[in-house]
């Protein structure tokens, strides 16, 4: 009875703690909320993004409100690569913590569940390494200072009809992984176009997240003796696949998208992804600006190792955003929104940043080999 | 039934009343004052409460375990996502792959949308009980187990129809604070009524002994059976209130884990309890925003002095819940509530309402096991 | 479909097969003995792969001692767990005890993921696991011809102990029995506990040898496994060892050919499995192996 009691009355107390009575006051810092996936599927892809934004807040710890120089405060919460967890993150963000803007996710999904929280409060969000189009389409109030999947997969494709003068390609694809799907289709479009056959693509074997045998679906593609395989999942699955791969004794070159690019990717694979080609968003044997040459000496001087592009992009984003609170003057977060939407030829670490209409940024790719056990640059496509 | 008796149940009928419209009057003013996340959280709370309460009536009046929740979730958020999005919604999400003709047209209203949900969810629940509910406990678990994990796989590969991977995003924002309390209060009514019926009796004495049950008459297959579609029913529904809360919805959202969040607030609640698992999907909602601190770096301070402070470790949070679970489950396996119900003659007994002349010895557990 | 073609395809299934059947056979003892669905034990075979990998970069232990001490702490544990998430409840309703197993494996992944990260983590495959054996057009790695080997010896070890010594006997009396066995004077507690130490040992083993094939590991690495390896101990016939073999071979050659002959459904691979479970289960509940009385082999 007096546990029910109690129960209750800690029930009540939490509850109306809701009922927030709104304090109008000078801010002292300018928060900015930072929602990346720190535990679950995702964790990886998060924890590069976050060190990104973590060096440029380190680097760059203030900003500059009209003629106020005010501290930033990062505000971090893990959206657990969960959907659900990920609407309430980006709610406790932009309700409880008041953030000015937001940074995230990792992941497309979890970016879509934050889309119409903060459009609906009309606080900007920048995703860094999102490259499904639906995370923008429709929504004013998001950015991503990566390109989108459709360039991706031209990308790739560009490459092998043309330099691995590929005639018939599979693609292995991860059916569980919108990003996977997406940049497959993209893929097949182009590489169909460029090839002017509508059967260059002789099958798309599908697997599932988490899987880790692919000996069957491999065994069928043997048979097949495509020109080159295309299988754009994440690296978890990627490096096992191409290792089976190799033993089954599969000769044809391996072409992937950005998510290849992990430590673990090498780690797992060795010397079955010699040879393995992907295409990301930043190499850093190639700092496009000056942004990118400090940005890599700081990063090599805190972590002793070479970044991941998504972390080259988490520092754009921390970055894109405060020099918009710059130009806007102001924390509003419409006119925060129209200073981000005007940005142009920003030169992050990344490269030069102008969001396009549909608020995606027109980079240019970055394609990487595996040689020697690393991943290292081969050439830069223009869009 | 004696005078006293009668006064009695009149006096906890309207104290019941009057309890619901206070509640009704708080969920008001808390739809206009909450901040949004506040009110999401409490939303959560409710379609919580619809889901614990589907889950309760199979896994604790019916005694079955059933671990299949997520996937009637899944077919229920679907159902009512792809009835109400506008066909402009569908045809940007739908980028890749358009969608199947038959759909793209389709709008209907959202409390259609919402019936159906629960009516598809429901029909699968019937197909899948037939044959599962003649296993035993442990096969019927792993064996909705496995229906949900096929229903997820297929919902994934059915681009035409689902999206697959992409998911859906853009549904209509038309679960809001009234909308969803209100599902979750007819719920609690439809449960509170059930439990009380013969046909609730019927329910728990096949919990309690299934071969004395049919002893007793009862159509012991039947009865499983249409707990189970009911139960399947009200799961579709909270899948749907969830989407349309979410706005976005995609199948890597339905898995196991849903599920066993479920089963989490059911077992803390009580298995069996209709006021347990209102209760624990309150506390389990709230402690999960709460406790989120426990995924970042704990510091110990006294006044101003940091005494130590460890790193952040993100999935603390998680592993508490889990030896939580483990800890009900193992030191007070019944719950909060164990098979008890809420009454107003606790109060009484606590002295907190005026006793009635003839005593409330009699008294306190109405409709309870 | 060539002929080389559909023995690659084969030679897959039957290295798959064996993985599953070494660790089924640990699912089905448990099962066996105490009518619970252990469903940590797909965390129990992570916890074996991660302890041989730490033993490994940690202490720089040559691969073999690794394995050994994994083996033996993953024993341990498992002989702990039973003491403190199972035997509390043994006199309790079936559905506490299957919560109870549900809560369990969620900590251990849980606290997987707290104490190693949920990052994967790349192995290093012992050379002589690592070999590329070609015959006739298929190719196969030695560990694919090591795991059968292992599972078979582990069969006819079992077969050995539950027949022929006091012990398996006093195993076939409790799983047959609990309560009379007690009054036949056998330390019931003691012959759980073995049993469970077996089964974890297995699992890690089994753990061990999936992390040579498939050298990547990650917290929740055992869940999908798990449940396949259950899958495939009941369509065998649960409680019953070399049902679990035979179950286990078959769940890898449906789930293998199946894709080989019908490439257009890779993507329903993992519901190949369930759909076979509710088959059996419909079809004839006991497994192909079972009888309605369960028998150890």
């Amino acid at each position: 009875m007096h546990r029910f009691a109690r129960v209750v009355a800690t029930l009540a107390v939490v509850l109306l703690g809701g009922c927030k009575s709104q304090k109008a006051s000078e801010p002292t810092t300018v928060k900015l909320g930072v929602f990346e996936p720190m535990t679950g599927a995702n964790a990886a892809g998060g924890a590069m993004e976050v060190e990104g934004i973590k060096l440029a807040h380190a680097m760059f710890p203030t900003v500059k409100v009209g003629d106020k120089e005010l501290k930033v405060e990062l505000v971090l919460v893990d959206n657990k690569s969960d959907k659900v967890e990920a609407a309430n993150a980006a709610q406790r963000l932009v309700d409880q913590e008041k953030v000015t803007a937001v940074l995230g996710s990792w992941g497309s999904s979890l970016s879509m569940a934050a889309g119409p929280i903060v459009k609906e409060k009309q606080i900007p969000a920048v995703a860094m390494s999102a490259t499904n189009p639906l995370v923008t389409k429709g929504n004013d109030y998001y950015f991503r200072v990566c390109f989108i999947d459709p360039f991706q997969g031209t990308v790739m494709a560009n490459y092998a009809a043309k330099e691995l003068q590929a005639k018939k390609a599979v693609i292995v694809r991860e059916v569980s992984n919108d990003y996977s799907v997406g940049l497959a289709r993209f893929f097949a479009d182009q590489f169909k176009k460029l090839t002017g056959d509508e059967a260059a693509i002789l099958s798309e074997l599908n697997y599932n997240t988490g899987d880790q045998d692919f000996t069957a679906q491999l065994t069928t593609l043997k048979a097949m003796k495509p020109d080159v395989i295309f299988a754009p999942g994440n690296y978890t699955e990627s490096a096992l696949l191409i290792k089976q791969a190799r033993e089954l004794g599969i000769t044809a070159p391996f072409l992937g998208g950005d998510t290849w690019e992990a430590t673990e990717f090498l780690d797992v694979g060795k010397d079955a992804v010699e040879g393995a080609v992907l295409s990301t968003f930043f190499a850093t044997e190639v700092p496009i600006t000056e942004t990118s040459k400090t940005f890599l000496d700081a990063y090599r001087k805190q972590y002793s190792k070479e970044p991941a592009a998504v972390t080259a992009l988490g520092f754009d984003g921390y970055l894109v955003v405060r020099a918009a609170i710059e130009k806007a003057g102001t924390l509003e977060g419409p006119k925060l929104r129209d200073a981000l939407a005007s940005t142009s030829a920003f030169p992050g670490a990344a490269g030069l940043i102008t969001f396009d209409a549909n608020r995606d940024a027109t980079k240019s790719a970055v394609i990487k080999v595996v040689k020697g056990g690393k991943f290292t640059y081969l050439t830069t496509v223009q869009p | 039934m004696t005078v006293d008796t009668a006064q009695r149940r009149r006096r906890h009928h309207l104290l019941t009343a009057a309890a619901a419209v206070a509640f009704a009057l708080f969920l008001l003013v808390a739809d206009r004052t909450f901040d949004a996340f506040s009110l999401r959280v409490l939303n959560l709370c409710g379609i919580y409460v619809v889901l614990a309460l589907s889950l309760n009536l199979v896994n604790g009046f019916t005694g079955l375990f059933s671990l299949g929740h997520a996937g009637f979730m899944a077919v229920g958020a679907y159902t009512s996502a792809l009835l109400t999005m506008t066909p402009a919604e569908k045809e940007l999400n739908f980028f890749l792959e358009p969608i199947v003709p038959w759909l793209a047209a389709v709008t209907v209203p959202f409390p259609l949308a919402l019936v159906a949900a629960g009516a598809v969810a429901a029909a699968l629940g019937f197909v899948i009980a037939a044959p599962a509910l003649r296993l035993r406990d442990d096969y019927l678990a792993i064996a909705t187990l496995g229906f949900a994990e096929i229903i997820r796989v297929v919902l994934t590969n059915l681009q035409p129809v689902t999206n697959g991977a992409l998911g859906l995003k853009g549904l209509p924002r038309f679960a809001g604070t009234g909308v969803v309390w209100t599902c979750a209060a007819l719920t609690v009514l439809f449960m509170v009524l059930l439990v009380r019926s013969a046909y609730g009796r019927a329910l728990k004495a096949i919990r309690d002994d299934e071969i004395a049950a049919a002893a007793m008459g009862v159509d012991v297959f039947r009865t499983k059976v249409v707990s189970f579609t009911i139960s399947s029913f009200m799961a579709g529904v909270g899948g749907a209130l969830l989407g349309h809360v979410l706005t976005t919805i995609d199948p890597k959202m339905f898995t196991f884990m849903l599920t066993f969040n479920i089963l989490l607030v059911v077992v803390l609640g009580g298995i069996g309890s209709i006021t347990g698992s209102v209760i624990a999907s309150f506390a389990v909602t709230v402690l999960m925003e709460a406790l989120r601190f426990l995924d970042g770096p704990l510091a110990l301070r006294i006044g101003e002095f940091e005494l130590f402070r460890t790193e952040a470790r993100p999935g603390l949070r998680m592993v508490v819940f889990s030896a939580f679970l483990m800890a009900v489950v193992l030191f007070r396996q019944r719950g909060l509530m164990g098979t008890r119900e809420f009454s107003w003659s606790m109060f009484s007994r606590a002295g907190l309402l005026p006793r009635r002349r003839g005593g409330d010895a009699a008294g306190g557990t109405h409709g309870a096991a | 479909m060539t002929l080389p073609l559909f023995l690659q395809h084969l030679a897959n299934a039957l290295s798959l097969g064996s993985l599953y059947a070494l660790i089924a056979i640990g699912y089905t003892m448990v099962y066996g003995i105490l009518r619970l669905i252990n469903f940590a034990h797909g965390d129990v075979f992570m916890l074996g792969a991660y302890l041989a990998f730490y033993g490994a970069a940690i202490f720089l232990l040559p691969w073999w001692a690794t394995l050994l001490l994994a083996l033996l702490v993953t024993a341990a544990f498992g002989v702990g767990l039973e003491r403190v998430a199972y035997r509390p409840l043994r006199d309790s309703p079936r559905i506490s005890v299957m919560i109870s197993a549900i809560g369990a494996s969620f900590l251990i992944e849980n606290v997987g993921i707290v104490l190693f990260g949920g990052r994967p983590k790349g192995v290093t495959v012992p050379e002589v696991m690592n070999v590329k054996i070609e015959l006739g057009g298929v190719s196969v790695m030695s560990v694919s011809v090591v795991i059968p080997l292992i599972t078979f010896a582990v069969l006819a070890a079992l077969v050995f102990v539950v027949q022929k010594t006091r012990t398996g006997m006093a195993m076939r009396a409790v799983s047959t029995d609990l309560d009379a066995a007690r009054l036949q004077a056998i330390d019931v507690n003691r012959i759980i506990s073995f049993t469970f130490g077996a089964g974890s040992l297995l699992a890690a083993l089994g753990g061990i040898m999936w992390s040579y094939k498939y050298p990547q590991l990650n917290p929740l690495m055992g869940t999908m496994p798990g449940l396949k390896c259950f899958i495939a101990a009941v369509i065998g016939g649960i409680g019953s060892i070399s049902g679990a073999v035979l179950g286990g071979f078959l769940l890898g050659a449906i789930e293998l050919l199946t894709i080989a002959f019908l490439p257009t459904l890779t993507g329903y691979r993992d519901a190949f499995a369930f759909v076979l479970l509710i088959v059996v289960l419909l079809v004839k509940p006991s497994g192909l192996l079972g009888g309605t009385q369960v028998e150890k082999v």
